[in-house]
């Protein structure tokens, strides 16, 4: 028995309030407010986890997030949690990472035996032949810290909270209270975050008073005043990064099974009090269980009641260390004080031998130490050992701010440099302490395994071995060897680590470097930053207003372009489902849900001026009450969309584009404008959503239509092919445009969103007695295809113009400037063997083409591609397959026969024109 | 995440913008203009390192408007709505 309970003590604890849990199978009894790591040291387990590589033994170092031993697996919570933050309840079930059965019994201990064959990056140099694939995964297994719970699913979806205030406030110590206090008092509205779970910092585990008051006392009593006054303070919550303009991330953690709350606050002022790390020193075998940070024994007896050790040999080269072995003397402990300076010194404390200029040169122990040698040969007995090698200030979130570090030799430490906007430090993380110090790095002269990071397994053999390879700059030296890349981001290990590299190199650790600072301090779960982003909230879809009807009908929803739409309704077997509702709109009439086409109005003194620019056709011609089909290009000429044009009236127009470009045919008709046309020449106004378009298309569209008793004349005289008619549905405005996707006589009635029910359940029964099929997208992609309309993005590439899609008259004609005029006439634009959109026929036996599949030649011996298949299907009213390509030299190619290749297979197709079904258009009046 | 200010409607997230490209790309009209003019307009930039002004748009509201920045530091210096801007017509 080493370490224990006292019998009265610890500022965290209630007493009255047992807890019980379970570690490695053991129970373990514990007091409400004991942490993990506390409750573990009162029941005095010494190990507490295997290490990374070599599976030793370790113990608990710290106690707080800079613990790189101590990590656990906890059911229903998550792997790999700190034991030293994470608070003890009842029924809690922890195990040891990387131990097999359990940390004391670990039955890869064999491993450190091999050690001296295993050094850092000995995988980039072994098991490279015959193939690393092979070693592979039995290294991945034997590696690797806690293990992640398949089965595990989060009780609900992590919150994450965006949050504005004056002054944000990290760390809650008497540097973050007091700088809180202040800017409360100045009128700031301000937030307090804090780590631990109680606001406090280190005056809760060490001396001191405040305005006349005991610490604890005046922390408690600050926080509670800015509660008070509405300022929010957080414990439990680790600000893990700032980001651009100052965005701070905040992990906080709850205690009541909940997931861990993200917030993002956006503070005016960032006061960063974090503190500062104790480090360990270096001596052969300091990784032993039982050797732990001096400043954490202090937290574990005021706090927890726990005294560490009853033999405790404290090493310190700094002053910080005295004031623990006088805590820990007065609770009854045998303290011996290895001070390595020499000198004037503060006095011991009562009860406590000091041995002063000497150092700890190796621990001994096999699962815990049982004493450490000197330097002068003394060895002394000890059941725990406690070191100080110096405080590393906490200047992370500064330097992640791109803020520059500068290193202070008086204080062993990097400290900020030049201020960063709206950031400022305080107290211990700007250095700002009493303790002298002197400065006690690892060497590479020492005897036996000194280790550096305890969690990456790197001692200061591997250092040196990184150093001889030529790995000497501080983010080789990281990448090569690990170090302080565990989980614990080398908080304890960075420092003396490149401070060792520095002496190896002849150089200054301020020439060394230090490794970049990136977020996040502390490891954050993935359901944090998921929040409520997954499922259908990973990428929501948009959605017809008629959805609920189509449902009724037994749609089958797929996302087209982030629409979801009907694909078809026809249930389990789509493909018949599809196949019949496209030969039946041949046949008799359809109902299509066509909301999704957009609806982009122009309006204003220049609007026909601007289309004509916007447009590769001349639109300004077209007469009010008329359509028009046309192209959008890009500027480098490619087409970008193509719909239909809708002038209203002279200075209104409607731009029908495609679903899938709606965004940013809106956004690059709003660049034209503010840019190049005024914003009083040309207003323009998506109506997209606002507006729900119903699609009646088919030999009996015309009586159909009819039948609905609308008052507009249906007389193809008052409305011929691309015209457009307005008329009222009830009370409601209904647009009615005769244009055709389908290449059957259609009309596209638009009206109010949040009226298109009735109409469409009027069309549905008005349209029983014409035998009306209600078709899907898929559907219509066969009717549009027979037809060889084309889908921009699917029949055309990124290198397809107009021309080549056998538009060319606008580029031969048009005068006027228009966007990507000038790409048309290129040299690559006029070379005569583009890819040009044609059709693609094959034996009315044989399956669709592949779409995809590739046309090819024989040239030169080699096998070349001529282009593309684009859109396949079967075709019900032809019944044989149709397809549309783009094909070199394809528009002057038609009659031919060519070869289409698909993996491996070749098969002959005709080059035909594009249009298959009823190429004299005659159905469109018919 | 930076904050960027829209000309229109105030501060807002990144997220909420969309690159526009370098400001100053002047485009030059007509169909006789030289191949090499009409090469630089469409794919030649400067990608400048430090100061920069480049056109955004605010996609929740529409506006297009020149920002300028530093690329560096992320400094946000001015945002000028496009149309009022000596290079808008």
């Amino acid at each position: 028995m080493s370490a224990s309970r006292l019998p009265s003590g610890g500022s965290a604890i209630d007493r009255s309030r047992a807890v019980s849990l379970s570690f490695d199978g053991r129970e373990i009894e514990a007091f409400y407010g004991d942490t993990i790591a506390s409750a573990l040291l009162a029941n005095d387990v010494a190990v507490v986890g295997r290490s990374f590589k070599y599976h030793r033994p370790r113990g608990i170092w710290g106690a707080g997030v800079e613990e790189p031993n101590a990590l656990v697996d906890i059911a229903g919570r998550g792997p790999n949690m700190r034991a030293t933050t994470e608070p003890a309840r009842p029924g809690l079930i922890a195990r040891s990472v990387n131990a097999a059965p359990d940390a004391l019994n670990d039955t890869r201990a064999f491993l450190d035996r091999f050690a001296r064959f295993i050094p850092a990056a000995f995988y980039y140099k072994t098991f490279m032949w015959p193939d690393w694939h092979r070693f592979e995964p039995r290294i991945r297994a034997m590696a690797g810290l806690g293990k992640v719970d398949p089965a595990w699913k989060a009780a609900k979806a992590a919150d994450r909270i965006n949050h504005h205030c004056d002054v944000l406030v990290v760390g809650a110590g008497s540097a973050g209270l007091a700088a809180a206090k202040l800017a409360a008092q100045a009128g700031k509205s301000i937030m307090v975050v804090d780590e631990q779970s109680t606001a406090g910092g280190s005056l809760l585990h060490r001396d001191g008073e405040i305005d006349g008051q005991p610490g604890p006392q005046w922390a408690e009593e600050t926080v509670a005043a800015l509660k008070r006054d509405g300022h929010q303070v957080l414990t439990s919550t680790t600000a893990f990064g700032i980001y651009d303009h100052n965005l701070v991330a905040l992990n906080q953690r709850h205690h009541d099974g909940r997931p861990d709350t993200l917030w993002r606050v956006r503070p005016r002022q960032v006061i960063l009090a974090t503190g500062a790390i104790e480090r360990p020193l270096p001596f052969a075998n300091n990784d032993l269980p039982g050797i732990m940070s001096a400043d954490s024994a202090l937290v574990y007896l005021r706090r927890y009641g726990v005294r560490v050790g009853r033999r405790i040999v404290i090493a310190t080269n700094n002053d910080s260390a005295y004031e623990v072995a006088g805590a820990l003397a007065k609770a009854g402990a045998e303290v011996t004080l290895v001070e390595m300076r020499k000198g004037p010194l503060p006095a011991a404390p009562e009860g406590v031998r000091r041995l002063a200029g000497r150092s700890i040169v190796s621990a001994r122990g096999r699962m815990r130490v049982d004493g450490v040698t000197l330097d002068d040969g003394i060895a002394l007995p000890a059941d725990c050992v406690l070191v100080s090698g110096g405080a590393t200030p906490t200047i992370h979130l500064y330097a992640q701010a791109k803020g520059r570090p500068v290193w202070n030799e008086a204080r062993a430490a990097f400290l900020p440099g030049d201020p960063v906007d709206g950031i400022t430090l305080v107290g211990a993380a700007m250095g700002d302490t009493k303790d002298g110090i002197l400065a006690t790095w690892p060497d590479a002269r020492m005897k036996g395994r000194v280790w550096i990071d305890y969690q990456s397994d790197v001692t200061a053999k591997d250092v040196a071995l990184a150093a001889r390879e030529n790995f000497v700059s501080v983010e080789h030296l990281k990448r090569y060897t690990t170090l302080g890349m565990a989980t614990d981001q080398g908080k304890t290990s960075n420092l003396p680590g490149l401070a060792l590299m520095a002496g190896i190199t002849g150089r200054s650790v301020p020439e060394t470097g230090i490794t970049t600072y990136r977020p996040p301090f502390t490891p954050v779960p993935f359901t944090s930053f998921a929040g409520l982003n997954g499922g259908e909230l990973m990428a929501p879809v948009r959605r017809l207003p008629l959805e609920t009807a189509h449902r009724a009908r037994g749609a089958v929803f797929q996302e087209y372009g982030g629409w979801l739409r009907p694909a078809h309704y026809g249930g389990a077997d789509a493909e018949r489902a599809i196949q019949e509702e496209a030969r039946r709109a041949r046949r008799s009439v359809a109902l299509f849900d066509g909301s999704t086409l957009g609806k982009i109005e122009v309006m204003g003194p220049k609007a026909a001026e601007f289309v004509d620019f916007i447009y590769y056709n001349t639109m300004s011609t077209l007469k009010p009450g008329r359509c028009r089909y046309g192209f959008m290009l890009a500027e480098s000429g490619v087409v970008f969309d193509d719909g239909i044009l809708v002038r209203l009236d002279e200075h209104r127009f409607i731009v029908s584009c495609s679903s899938l470009h709606v965004a940013s045919v809106h956004a690059r008709l709003e660049e034209w404008r503010q840019d190049r046309f005024g914003r009083d020449a040309v207003y323009i106004h998506n109506a997209t959503a606002e507006m729900a378009t119903l699609t009646v298309s088919g030999p009996q569209s015309k009586p159909l239509l009819a039948a609905l008793d609308l008052g507009l004349s249906l007389d193809d005289r008052d409305l011929p092919h691309m015209a457009v008619g307005e008329d009222r549905f009830g009370t409601d405005r209904l647009r009615v445009a005769r244009v055709s996707f389908t290449g059957d006589r259609s009309y596209e009635l638009s009206i109010r969103a949040d009226r298109a029910e009735p109409l469409w359940v009027r069309l549905k029964e008005a349209g029983k007695a014409f035998d009306a099929v209600t078709i899907g997208l898929e559907a219509l992609m066969i009717l549009r295809a027979e037809k060889g309309y084309i889908v921009i993005g699917k029949d055309t590439d990124g290198t397809t113009m107009p021309h080549d899609l056998g538009v060319a008259g606008p580029r031969i004609k048009r005068q006027s400037d228009y966007v990507g005029r000038r790409s048309l006439f290129t040299e690559v634009a006029s070379k005569d063997d583009r890819l040009q959109l044609v059709g693609l026929a094959v034996a009315e036996s044989e399956p669709p083409l592949p779409a995809g599949s590739h046309g090819v030649t024989r040239d030169k011996g080699m096998t070349r591609s001529q282009g593309f298949v684009t859109s396949s299907h079967m075709s019900p009213t032809l019944e044989r397959p149709i397809a549309l390509g783009l094909i070199e030299r394809g528009a002057s190619r038609h009659g031919e026969a060519i070869d289409i290749r698909h993996l491996g297979t070749v098969r002959r197709a005709t080059i035909t024109p594009p249009c298959a079904f009823d190429p004299e258009g005659e159905r469109l009046n018919a | 995440m930076q904050i960027f200010n829209c000309p229109f409607c105030g501060p807002r997230a990144e997220s909420e913008f969309h690159y526009g490209g370098e400001a100053g790309n002047l485009r030059p009209d007509g169909a006789d203009v030289p191949a090499e003019d009409w090469a630089n307009y469409l794919y030649m930039r400067a990608n400048p390192k430090g100061a920069t002004r480049e056109v955004w748009l605010h996609v929740t509201c529409g506006e297009f408007f020149v920002m300028e920045r530093d690329s560096v530091s992320h400094k946000v210096h001015s945002a000028t709505a496009i149309a009022d801007t000596s290079e808008a017509k």
